[in-house]
């Protein structure tokens, strides 16, 4: 134990954190694998249009319903559309989606987190709020404020982003709890710090840890919720391919094509997985202390 | 102990008022008129202009909050736009299927989630603990009306074991009707065991450490009785939290599973009332739903002194 802290020391001063926390990460092989199916699913979306054998549109009524094959991998849709492009194409919408949540609920949860560990005054109101949020099931906030915003992907953005704010919320706020106590704070303030200088420049380098994390288990349950939200038709329109709307279409047809079901399926576990899989390697990464327990 | 409970409930009244706002707040930022979203594009300006008046939405915004708020409080959740009866008669009518089905499913997760979360912690860093540990991120990662299909394909499809949708003939009797449930509890329950195994874990290998478990073990009892008896009373407090707050998550699945199975629950209410813009009964329904997640979550705080003599309030 000993021995290997010393190596880590040394190591600390040639290697940036990043690349730091890299290392410490792949010794995981989950972790690794993980990242492997990650980066297959984002090269699709980013690639999407130039790697996919056909249009998501393109009908074929004579090879509908299509089992697997050389021409359609994943088979083809009940209106011989091929599946591997629908799921290709619904891999750029749930990570789009997916990534925006997380960025949206990261930015005002943290804003709101922190202000609620650090102003007093404030705390009450705004952890009741966030309770009164996180009374709802996530997908009946989602789909009751789908009800009202509308069907565009930013709309689902937004929706999504109000359920998993307070989420963000809570982990800052715990965190600024324990910093507040800390010496660095104290002595910042006796120079005469603002409140705002204490936040952003002393308080908010200090979260980038837990909120990372938090923001890898937020994508996977964006796009979990997200799927839910396009299976029950709360979703984008159903024109855009979604891992959820080809589900729900696949469903009378589920008997004769099997492959339309599962499909999709897969590419929901597979990637919600390995986020969730990236998520605890990060977590064992970043806090030592964990390690020991688990 | 009077007295925290009066905080406590001073509290679950404060976020409720708090959930009530929200709740008008979603039905208010509709762009544009809402009686015309909800009538749909077919809808003549007279009928608009009723069921605007109907609807009190040619009041001013703040006297509709007040509005709103009172008849909160008053228990009146107004009336369905297209089901001619009172959301709250909509809501009796579906809410046992739904109770049914999640006290189904949190029985489920909990039979699975603990016992396995024990085995887990127990056999720490074995292979058992490391097929837990897979099974717990898989579960996590599934989508329960994914769960739901492709238990309809082989139990009730291909080997014919249970009903593949809906709720039983009229009439049927109750453990007829439970028949039906035993898919859709699946469906819900194992997604959620996983929270439940990962806290149970932890709290178990917590509790594990002590040095009054070593004791026990030193006295030569047997490991069984070391487990459930000695480790096991203290973890089940952090295990009950971790149940209460799946408690959303089941709701949540209930939800979505009911359309999976052609479930007449509040789910499916809630799911068709969002697809033709019911606002009554949206809004009914998300109050009484983050309603009991609230209750069944101060019962459980309450329940911490029962289980644990060292909690005082």
């Amino acid at each position: 134990m000993a021995a290997s802290n010393a190596i880590v020391t040394i190591q600390h001063r040639s290697a940036s954190p990043a690349w730091l926390l890299l290392q410490r990460m792949v010794r995981r092989r989950v972790v690794v694998l993980s990242l492997l199916v990650l980066s297959v699913v984002i090269f699709c979306a980013v690639a999407g249009p130039w790697i996919a054998p056909y249009a998501p549109q393109r009908m074929d009524i004579a090879h509908r319903l299509a089992p697997p094959s050389a021409s359609h991998w994943f088979g083809s849709d009940d209106f011989g559309r091929d599946v591997l492009t629908r799921c290709i194409y619904g891999a750029r919408l749930s990570l789009t989606v997916g990534l925006l949540v997380v960025v949206v609920s990261l930015v005002c949860g943290t804003i709101l987190g922190v202000v609620a560990g650090y102003v007093r005054r404030l705390d009450g109101l705004l952890m009741r709020v966030t309770d009164a949020l996180m009374a709802f099931p996530d997908i009946l906030l989602a789909i009751a404020l789908m009800a009202s915003l509308g069907a565009s992907v930013s709309d689902v953005v937004i929706a999504l982003g109000t359920v998993y704010t307070p989420r963000v919320a809570r982990v800052a706020r715990g965190a600024t709890l324990v910093l507040r106590e800390l010496q660095f704070i104290e002595a910042a303030e006796a120079l005469g710090a603002t409140d705002r200088r204490v936040m952003l420049v002393h308080l908010l380098p200090n979260l980038v840890s837990p909120l990372l994390v938090q923001g890898t288990f937020i994508f996977a349950a964006a796009i979990l919720t997200e799927a839910a939200l396009s299976f029950l038709g709360a979703g984008v329109p159903p024109t855009n391919p979604t891992w959820g709307n080809m589900i729900a279409s696949a469903q009378q047809y589920m008997q004769q094509a099997t492959w339309l079901i599962l499909a999709p399926g897969l590419c929901i576990v597979l990637t919600v997985l390995s986020l969730q899989m990236v998520g605890d390697g990060l977590r064992d990464a970043l806090d030592p202390r964990l390690r020991r327990l688990t | 102990m009077t007295d925290y409970v009066l905080r406590r409930i001073a509290g679950m009244v404060v976020v409720m008022f708090i959930v009530t706002t929200i709740v008008f707040l979603i039905s208010h930022i509709i762009p544009g008129d809402p009686a015309a979203v909800m009538l749909g594009p077919d809808a003549t300006a007279a009928d608009v202009a009723a069921l605007r008046a109907r609807l009190g939405l040619d009041a001013p915004l703040p006297l509709q909050y007040l509005d709103f708020l009172r008849s909160v409080a008053a228990l009146r959740l107004g009336d369905s736009i297209f089901l001619s009866r009172s959301v709250t008669q909509a809501l009796l009518e579906r809410a046992p299927l739904t109770i049914q089905l999640t006290l189904m499913a949190a029985g489920l997760a909990t039979l699975l989630g603990v016992p396995i979360g024990v085995l887990s912690a127990v056999k720490r860093g074995s292979v058992v603990d490391q097929v837990v540990t897979a099974f717990s991120m898989t579960a996590a990662s599934l989508p329960s009306f994914w769960i739901g299909l492709t238990l309809i394909e082989y139990f009730a499809v291909q080997w014919h074991i249970l009903p593949v949708a809906g709720y039983g003939p009229p009439g049927a009797g109750l453990l007829e009707r439970l028949r039906y449930l035993v898919l859709p509890a699946i469906a819900v329950g194992v997604p959620n065991s996983a929270l439940i195994i990962r806290f149970t874990r932890t709290s178990m290998l917590d509790v594990l450490h002590e040095d009054y478990v070593r004791t026990a073990r030193a006295k030569g009892l047997h490991p069984a009785t070391v487990i459930i008896k000695h480790a096991f009373r203290n973890a089940r407090t952090q295990v009950l939290t971790v149940i209460g707050l799946t408690v959303a998550g089941l709701i949540g699945g209930a939800i979505v599973t009911e359309t999976v199975f052609a479930l007449p629950g509040v789910g499916n209410l809630v799911v068709s009332a969002v697809l033709r813009r019911d606002y009554p009964v949206i809004q009914g329904a998300l109050l009484v739903i983050s309603g009991v997640y609230v209750l069944i979550n101060l019962g459980i705080d309450l329940l911490y002194a029962v289980l644990d003599p060292r909690v005082r309030y």
